[in-house]
């Protein structure tokens, strides 16, 4: 077993040369370079076997993972923030078009103001793109998220982009101990398999990304709706089988943490959950029920999976890298309409915070906790509220 | 080289048909004699545009061939992606090519084009000139001339129409080095699949811009679609050209030019130029003319 100390960028670039795309096509945007610096020079010292496309833009880059993945090559790019944005326009269109191409997005905060540190802002603009997002917690994480999102895009009941998100600096800079996995194993786990049926062959020729007017275009949307909730079920199966064979469980859609007796829980996303577990750890100590539930992925939505993992719960914090300007964090959104149809649905508080990569500290989230934990003494507490921040609301 | 192609030698086969274009459509006639060159083993990149819009009407595909519709500013992306992805994986005597208007060329495609010649992608992009948007209704493109009137470049009293004169693609595109470039027209048919063929046989990145009538945006009768690209091609408001290993040249070099006058007369868009316009626009030619015949002859 090979074990090297690595950043989060290095672990996408070894988790993608171990997942053996064709061709990679990427533009270099911060927090996002190492990662494809790195897979350059693995193209170019033989270890990656694929083509690298310099494009002379991020929207460039994902057309082109488009053009790839047609001929039914394996496709990868990688990019961040205002590139993920320069390239919105192509994101509907592959997922539409049903291309299992894989994405890796430094999470970083949108301009104005400029800013290149880490927020969710940049993913969740693209929420309803049509891609599957996951988001992922540390730097094996995502390495094996790499493997794992092609098994997912290419599974014959989803045919749907995967869409990879790490917290830039936060994950894409910070070195950890990092498993490698041998290749014949990943091999074993991710073959290479024909997708001729779905796309392009010279066998049987297809027109692609065809029109389809109000006669027929609802049909395609509905069913490109239908197997973005068939993913749940292949999202789980292959992140058990993935455990099975590698040893690490990332338990599919979501993770708790001390969640099954807790009264109040804290939702996270990506990096943020490695400080709320030692938040957890230190008031549980003091005896308080607080609990933890990492959302995983926010597409799909992991509806059943939240319902049966907070059913005790009282009261429901979540923490949101994003603000859906004149309304809330987005997550919250998204968490409060799976909350309204529990039997007894929990009180709900949003806290926004780590913007443009404001830190979000233990005292931060033990403050939220503390507020979540009033609202369940019966005392008021604001709705939204922001974490770590000067000016007034 | 092979064979020259003419009309009784290319094949009967089609590969492009069943589509709605209009009736004497020059681009839709550029396409499918492009494709009887390229033949069957070919993966076409078609952005936003007239003949995507024509040709993949669900349930009714008009390519027999391998094709896409493309993110409007991404035909040279896809293309090049199409190129990439089958040479990973090993799918070798293909041919990835890119079909796109003025517009979608000149335009908001530029960029990728840029890209992939300085990749030197292994694609043949062609662009379909017919001198506007023509699919969203006839506005101004960067390659509609001077004093054309469009949707968005109004004739009045103040403007003669379009006030720009055509944006130089086979020469930017030219600089760049590129492996084959020519310019051609559906007036002249043989010289048009000749430089597909070359295109063809050429390795690395490969650009034919093809100038193409739109009787439904230039206001002409649908019968003198191939009359008026000899016309254009004759008066000196077109030329045929190719630039290969580095080299310019001239392929047609009228000795004196047919009549503007009648080329711009049949034509919708240029019925209220006055004589200081037309001056203007034989002015603009006459610059060009003089420089071609310098250096690419």
């Amino acid at each position: 077993m090979t074990k090297k100390f690595i950043s989060g960028n290095d672990a996408v670039a070894e988790g993608v040369r171990l997942a053996k795309p064709h061709v990679i096509s990427a533009y270099p945007i911060t927090p996002q370079t190492i990662a494809v610096e790195r897979l350059s020079e693995m193209v170019e010292d033989g270890s990656l076997k694929a083509e690298y496309m310099h494009v002379e833009s991020e929207h460039t880059a994902l057309a082109a993972a488009m053009g790839v993945s047609s001929v039914g090559a394996r496709a990868f790019t990688a990019t961040s923030s205002q590139g993920l944005l320069y390239m919105a326009e192509n994101l509907p269109y592959a997922s539409g078009a049903r291309m299992p191409i894989v994405m890796m997005n430094a999470n970083r905060a949108i301009a104005t103001p400029w800013n290149i540190y880490g927020d969710q802002m940049d993913a969740m603009f693209l929420i309803n793109s049509g891609w599957i997002q996951v988001y992922v917690e540390d730097a094996q994480e995502a390495l094996d998220m790499m493997i794992q999102a092609y098994k997912i895009a290419e599974h014959k009941e989803v045919m749907t982009p995967v869409m990879v998100n790490l917290d830039g600096f936060v994950l894409t800079h910070t070195y950890e101990l990092v498993e490698i996995p041998e290749q014949d194993k990943v091999d074993e786990f991710l073959p290479m398999i024909n997708l001729s049926e779905q796309i392009m062959s010279i066998e049987e020729p297809k027109s692609l990304c065809i029109s389809a007017g109000n006669d027929f275009n609802m049909e395609f949307k509905i069913k490109q709706e239908r197997d973005m909730h068939n993913s749940v079920p292949v999202i789980e199966e292959v992140d058990k089988d993935f455990g099975d064979m590698f040893g690490r469980y990332y338990k599919g859609m979501l993770d708790t943490y001390m969640c099954e007796d807790a009264e109040v829980v804290m939702v996270t996303t990506g990096s943020i959950t490695g400080t709320t577990r030692i938040v957890v750890d230190a008031m549980r100590a003091e005896g308080k029920k607080v609990g933890l539930l990492k959302l995983r992925y926010l597409r799909p939505f992991p509806i059943e999976r939240i319902k049966s993992s907070l059913k005790n719960a009282k009261v429901v914090g979540v923490i949101d890298k994003n603000i859906s300007f004149g309304y809330e964090g987005t997550i919250f959104t998204n968490m409060n309409s799976t909350l309204i149809t529990m039997a007894n649905p929990p009180q709900s508080i949003n806290f926004i915070g780590g913007l443009g990569g404001r830190d979000i500290t233990k005292g931060n989230i033990r403050d939220a906790y503390e507020s979540m934990l009033k609202a369940n003494a019966g005392e008021a507490q604001d709705r939204v509220q922001y974490m770590n921040v000067r000016c007034e609301k | 080289m092979s064979q020259k192609l003419n009309a009784r030698n290319i094949t009967n086969e089609e590969f492009f048909y069943g589509h709605k274009a209009c009736g004497g459509c020059g681009e839709s006639l550029a396409l499918r004699l492009a494709m009887k060159v390229l033949g069957e083993r070919t993966f076409s990149a078609l952005p936003a545009g007239c003949m995507s819009a024509v040709s993949f009407i669900y349930p009714n595909m008009a390519f027999t061939t391998n094709a896409i519709i493309t993110p409007f500013a991404s035909t040279g992306a896809v293309a090049a992606g199409m190129a990439a992805g089958l040479k990973a994986l090993g799918i070798e005597d293909t041919h990835t090519v890119g079909f796109a208007g003025d517009g979608g060329t000149a335009d908001i495609g530029i960029q990728a084009l840029s890209g992939a010649i300085d990749r030197n992608d292994d694609i043949i992009y062609f662009c379909n000139d017919n001198e506007a948007y023509m699919n969203t209704g006839i506005q101004k493109s960067g390659l509609t001339p001077y004093g054309t009137k469009t949707t968005t470049s109004p004739a009045g009293d103040n403007l003669p129409g379009s006030i720009t004169m055509k944006k130089n693609m086979f020469e930017i595109v030219a600089a760049h080095g590129i492996a084959y470039a020519a310019t051609a027209s559906v007036g002249y048919l043989e010289d048009f699949m000749m430089k597909v063929q070359k295109a063809k046989e050429t390795k690395g990145t490969s650009y034919i811009h093809v100038f193409a009538p739109c009787p439904t945006g230039w206001g002409h009768e649908s019968n003198i679609t191939i009359d008026l690209a000899k016309q254009a091609v004759d008066s000196g408001l077109w030329y045929l050209a190719e630039y290969e290993d580095g080299e310019f040249k001239l392929n047609r070099n009228p000795k004196e030019f047919a009549s503007v006058e009648d080329y711009l007369k049949v034509q919708g868009r240029f019925k209220h130029l006055t004589e200081t316009d037309i001056d203007v626009i034989k002015a603009h030619r006459d610059k060009k003319w003089e420089k071609m015949r310098k250096n690419w002859l």
